[in-house]
């Protein structure tokens, strides 16, 4: 009997994993994908959003800027990639600067620090390459980038570490009251638990709904983006937003945490809850609306799209908390933008919810820190020639777009949760994220990972079961 | 460690230079290779068809390598595998060229003469940005090629190709061989971007049909690729709605272009042509930065590796010539003329001549635009027209050249610019 099953994977289900594993509690999470952070968690705009979007009062409005305010230690306690950029949220008209002022009012009230509202000419001081159409910015230098990947990685890792068990590739069928807990059914068989935890992201509503007389209802919004090379990184140092509307944000131009530079995403909603595909109407928007805010849009630069969906909830606020009609049943759905801002604080709050439910004590060896796959191309050359010297795999380049090494691949396969499929690899070190997009790497990851695995290359998968890369021999 | 000169790349433009470069005089030299051997991409080119110009013989694309490898043996010429070349920049006149590989850890080579010959890379899926899901079974031509020819293993079963470029059509044959379906090969342009041969070899004599104006407007499938949805395009390569057809299909190859690889070349800061994505080079095949030399696909894409052998072997003789090694053929002086491309000639490979560095012959190299039929290739030397070389066809797909004559442009009074041209009329 587990103590705690967390359904979910992704950010939000990790951040919770990670902070119940501070407490003598048994943790299963589970998720039908293969690894870890292979939802709407690996496909965001990797946004650490101010909160001057929420309304004031919101679920969304409190953890945003508590989350916002913890990404940078955790970031330095996890060690993933985050910057506080800045960000600005354009204004086009005379009608926008109501709706500016009004993003200002509410940030204030939400306790963001450090507002201000500039004139066009202001924001193009600080962004050249901003359109000459801008007539009014609100600069918000709280706003920041972080690696959703790795963010999602490190939580997963260092909650692993510390006890938590992770099943993965294991679909969730059923949940059914047992006694005081609950049978979870699983392709893997059932077990049995005191407390759920639902972080499915857009399937939480699915798993609410099997234990709940309360529905509630997500629906899956579709983003589509286009990145872009590192070569046009820099065309701006701010995330750039424009004025929201009421499918959220809207398209944003930023660069990434690693350097790449980063368009969209579209909103739109869809039924299909797997529905990750590109279009080319979505693409062709994003580009047209990208272009509002910026001179001139690098799209000859564009190395690949993406689409992610969010899990939109009626009600446009998180649901954090336990049902109210099923004793033992936690939710953490309706996780949308800001989700991936709030992820240590979604935790935070959840475990201090679940652990007043399930009083547990706290473990006295908590490992508080975890390090991540070193990085060859942002290492200095001292610290090159002294992770070659320790392995030499740290000489061999395989990707050689990102610079990625032999060594940091066998270390992102070998570390605790460590990856098994292409995707995984990709994630945790960045090999095939380049602008050749493994073309020349993925037979040579593909092979380190079935040398490492002990599987013939057949057998690797580019993410879940059914996407192997080859099939047979020759003159088969 | 000092060198007189660093080759960067193995491949065949590498080990071209390496010989001549040697033949001249430079003792000096080491190749950086990052495979496992020399030969670069030939090594999976398992067909024939190559060395035709330079053996006067149909070899594999290995034999052909193996040529140039053992005389690259036989001259004694350093090489090191597996090593990368992970920055390259100035010091004065000296190049600052740093590798990594596992038996040295990071190295710094202090060059007089570097030599970039690190070839190209294929368009991807996501440069092209066709929307779809993002499935396992798609590949560039090339990867396909080397799972293929290097590994013996099969990429998929039912195959569409999109781009009819020179190794998408050597794949269409190869996966045929091999017991593949190639259901089609899909063009966006109206003409094919590979050789007239490979269409006639690798297509025509297996019945794979080559749509022209056609091109990959969705994939289906979210594990492995179940369909491809093609479309024809318009005049201005749009999908004409009304048109698509679904082919059901669990491997889309790519074969859309190849962009050189110029990452090196960058950080150290050489001009780049806007049109071929590779230096701007003159006569020697010189980049902007004195003492740096670039040849093969890094310098532009070419059709046959002859043409990269041949172009090479003058960039290491330059090489050799800077480097002092070798007397150079007119040295002192520095007067310049431009090549310009106009009406269809896309650009010209080199686009400088020095006329004091310049040998009896030069080769100019270029490509086409478009598809024509019975034109002239037209060279004016000023307004003075000195070349009108009848062409029965041109395509974007074949590498053309003319050959300029040192003794015509020192005729010609005040020379600063010739111009390259299809003549139409």
């Amino acid at each position: 009997m587990q103590d705690i099953i967390i359904i979910g994977a992704g950010v939000t289900g990790c951040a919770i994993a990670r902070e119940l594993s501070r407490y003598k509690l048994d943790v299963l999470v589970v998720d039908k994908a293969s690894d870890v952070c292979e939802g709407t968690s690996k496909a965001n705009s990797g946004i650490v959003h101010a909160g001057y979007d929420a309304e004031p009062g919101t679920l969304k409005a409190k953890l945003n800027v508590r989350g916002n305010a913890m990404m940078e230690q955790l970031s330095k306690d996890l060690d993933f990639s985050f910057k506080r950029n800045g960000s600005m949220v354009l204004c086009f008209d005379e009608a926008g600067k109501g709706t500016l002022k009004r993003l200002y009012d509410q940030g204030i009230q939400n306790g963001v620090k450090d507002l201000k509202i500039i004139t066009g000419d202001e924001a193009r001081a600080i962004e050249k390459e901003l359109s000459d159409e801008v007539t009014a910015a609100l600069l918000v230098p709280t706003g920041g980038i972080v690696c959703p990947f790795n963010l999602t990685i490190a939580l997963a890792e260092n909650a692993c570490v510390n006890g938590v068990k992770f099943s993965l590739a294991t679909e969730v069928t059923g949940i059914e009251k047992k006694g005081e807990g609950f049978v979870v059914k699983t392709s893997k068989g059932d077990f049995e638990t005191k407390l759920v935890v639902n972080a499915a992201g857009v399937y939480a509503a699915k798993f609410h709904n099997m234990v709940s007389s309360e529905k509630i209802n997500i629906i899956p919004r579709k983003g589509e983006y286009c990145l872009c090379d590192k070569n046009v990184g820099g065309l701006v140092e701010h995330t750039i937003f424009q004025l929201p509307t009421k499918y959220g944000k809207g398209v944003l131009v930023t660069p990434t945490v690693h350097g790449n530079l980063l368009l969209g995403p579209t909103a739109v909603d869809i039924d299909d809850f797997e529905g990750v595909n590109t279009t080319q109407e979505g693409l062709e928007d994003l580009l047209k609306r990208c272009a509002l805010s910026v001179k001139q849009i690098p799209s000859r630069q564009i190395i690949t799209s993406f689409a992610g969906l969010r899990a939109h909830e009626e009600k446009n606020d998180f649901i954090l908390g336990e049902a109210a009609d099923v004793p033992g049943f936690f939710d953490a759905a309706g996780i949308e933008s800001p989700g991936l801002s709030c992820a240590p604080a979604i935790g935070e709050y959840m475990a201090e919810l679940i652990t007043k439910k399930l009083p547990a004590e706290k473990k006295e060896n908590f490992v508080a820190t975890r390090k991540g796959v070193p990085s060859m191309a942002l290492a200095t050359p001292e610290e090159k020639q002294k992770l070659i010297s320790e392995n030499p795999l740290y000489a061999n380049v395989i990707c050689r777009c990102e610079l990625v090494t032999e060594g940091e691949i066998v270390d992102a396969i070998k570390r605790p949760l460590g990856a098994t499929t292409l995707d995984g690899v990709k994630r945790r070190t960045r090999a095939g994220m380049g602008r050749c997009q493994a073309g020349f790497c993925s037979p040579k990851t593909v092979e380190i990972l079935a040398r490492e695995l002990g599987k013939d290359i057949s057998e690797i998968c580019k993410n879940d079961e059914g996407s192997e890369f080859l099939e047979g021999y020759i003159k088969d | 460690m000092d060198k007189d000169l660093v080759i960067i790349g193995g491949g065949p433009a590498g080990l071209a230079a390496a010989v001549a470069a040697k033949e001249a005089g430079v003792n000096d030299l080491l190749i950086l290779e990052r495979d496992n051997k020399l030969g670069g991409i030939l090594n999976q080119c398992i067909h024939n068809g190559f060395g035709l110009h330079t053996f006067k013989e149909e070899l594999t694309g290995p034999e052909y390598a193996a040529r140039f490898i053992v005389r690259a043996k036989e001259l004694e010429i350093p090489y090191k595998l597996e090593t990368m070349v992970v920055d390259i920049s100035a010091d004065g006149d000296a190049k600052i060229v740093t590798y990594m590989n596992r038996e040295e850890g990071l190295v710094v080579v202090r060059a007089k003469a570097v030599i970039l010959c690190m070839g190209c890379r294929e368009r991807s899926r996501g440069a092209l940005n066709i929307p779809g899901y993002r499935p396992a079974g798609i590949y560039t031509a090339g990867t396909a090629q080397r799972y293929v020819n290097i590994e013996g293993r099969m990429p998929g079963k039912e195959v569409v190709i999109l781009g009819s470029g020179d190794i998408g059509l050597i794949m269409a044959r190869r996966m045929t061989f091999e017991g593949a379906k190639v259901k089609l090969v899909a063009e966006l342009m109206p003409y094919s971007g590979g050789l007239k041969r490979n269409i006639a070899q690798c297509l025509n004599d297996f019945d794979i049909p080559l749509l022209l104006s056609h091109t990959v407007v969705d994939i289906k499938g979210k594990e492995r690729v179940e369909a491809v949805v093609i479309a024809e395009v318009d005049e201005k390569s749009k999908p004409i709605p009304g048109t698509e057809q679904e082919i059901k299909c669990d491997t889309l190859l790519l074969s859309c272009g190849l962009i050189p690889e110029n990452e090196l070349s960058n950080a150290l800061g050489v001009e780049m042509n806007r049109v071929t994505n590779g230096p701007l080079v003159n006569e020697s095949l010189e980049t902007s930065v004195p003492g740096v030399f670039a040849c093969g696909n890094v310098l532009h894409v070419h059709d046959l590796v002859d043409y990269v052998s041949e172009e090479a072997t003058q960039a290491g003789k330059k090489a050799a010539e800077y480097l002092g090694k070798s007397e150079a053929v007119n040295a002192g002086g520095d007067k310049k003329i431009v090549i310009k491309a106009v009406d269809g000639v896309r650009y010209t490979v080199p686009s400088i001549i020095r006329l004091d560095h310049m040998e009896d012959r030069q080769v100019v190299r270029f490509r086409v635009g478009a598809v024509y039929k019975k034109v002239a290739i037209q060279v004016l030397a000023g307004d003075k027209e000195i070349m009108n070389l009848k062409k029965q066809a041109l395509a974007p797909g074949e590498m053309e050249q003319v050959i300029l004559r040192k003794s015509v442009l020192e005729s010609i009074p005040d020379l600063s610019e010739v111009t390259v041209r299809v003549k139409t009329d």
